[in-house]
């Protein structure tokens, strides 16, 4: 299989980058600092942006993030897992930012135009993006007993996850930041299904309050 | 830990101090002070110090410091006037 056709449709990478935008925004005022708190709001409206860009060229951006159905979203089940702790969070960061990285270099050389375009602007925001969950990784698996304990208990959670985020370059990638964080690597992953079931309910969740307000005050505008 | 931010708008001018923010490492405090001081384009380059590599003048000395020089009138150019003739000044 060749490296191209591996890599997600437009539809899900909108779909995931609008997804955990909005779990992102979940920590906005209650983040363990007030530097964090911009800082993860900061990551959530690139990451907007992003999905904006993609999702208003695949039709009426609206229509799609604020009145499609759950089951018709095309993320990885990554991004629509809840945030846990600031453990897991910054961890759910690091692998999506790592698959994110792949996508947008591959896409930098897009056939098409607009896809091309949003790529060659996200590229260097995905690069702060990693290396924000990088440093918080390292800090947090090479820091103190508990913050250790809390990334392997994500590590633990999140990893069955990962399936779908495995794009050639993305294990490499992520193994060189545990290695760093002093934390041993699992081995490659196979899909869990139900722990890709339990996101596929947390999606349900989110978009239940993402799109409540659209859907109860149609056409609204602020 | 504190740190103090400095921010350079763009080559040429100075870093000018624009705040503090709190982190637990050099790594951080320099992402803490792009994600707070730099968010609408503000920044060519950033500096982050330590606070308490700060040496600071006490409150009380004020008067022996800096009232001295509330009277020197002669050290603002416009004490002076400026000859006629004088064309490149």
């Amino acid at each position: 299989m060749s490296r191209t056709s591996e890599l997600p449709s437009v539809e899900a990478v909108a779909d995931g980058c609008l997804l955990l935008s909005h779990r992102l925004t979940e920590w906005v005022g209650d983040a363990p600092t007030m530097e964090e708190d911009v800082a993860l709001g900061n990551i959530a409206l690139d990451l907007l942006g992003q999905a904006r860009g993609l999702l208003s060229h695949l039709g009426d951006e609206d229509q799609l993030a604020y009145f499609r159905d759950a089951d018709d979203f095309r993320n990885p089940a990554i991004c629509a897992a809840p945030n846990g702790d600031f453990a897991r969070t910054m961890l759910r960061q690091l692998f999506a930012d790592c698959w994110l990285e792949v996508v947008w270099a591959a896409w930098s050389q897009h056939a098409d135009d607009v896809v091309r375009g949003v790529a060659a602007k996200a590229v260097k925001e995905n690069a702060y993006h990693r290396r924000h969950s990088r440093s918080w990784v390292v800090r947090l698996g090479d820091g103190t007993e508990e913050s250790r304990r809390r990334l392997l208990f994500a590590l633990e959670e999140l990893w069955p996850l990962t399936a779908d985020l495995a794009l050639p370059g993305w294990r490499e990638a992520v193994t060189d930041v545990l290695v760093e964080a002093t934390i041993p690597v699992p081995a490659a992953v196979e899909g869990d299904d139900e722990a890709i079931a339990a996101c596929d309910e947390a999606r349900r969740e989110l978009l239940a309050e993402m799109q409540s307000l659209a859907r109860a005050h149609p056409g609204a505008t602020w | 830990m504190l740190w103090e931010v400095f921010v350079r708008a763009r080559g040429g001018l100075h870093h000018a101090h624009v705040g503090s923010i709190h982190a637990s490492d050099a790594e951080l405090a320099m992402e803490n002070a792009r994600d707070v001081f730099t968010r609408r384009g503000e920044a060519a380059s950033l500096w982050v110090v330590p606070s308490t590599a700060i040496v600071a003048s006490d409150p009380a000395d004020a008067d022996v410091l800096f009232e001295p020089a509330m009277d020197k009138e002669f050290r603002h150019p416009t004490y002076y006037e400026v000859p006629d003739g004088v064309t490149n000044l």
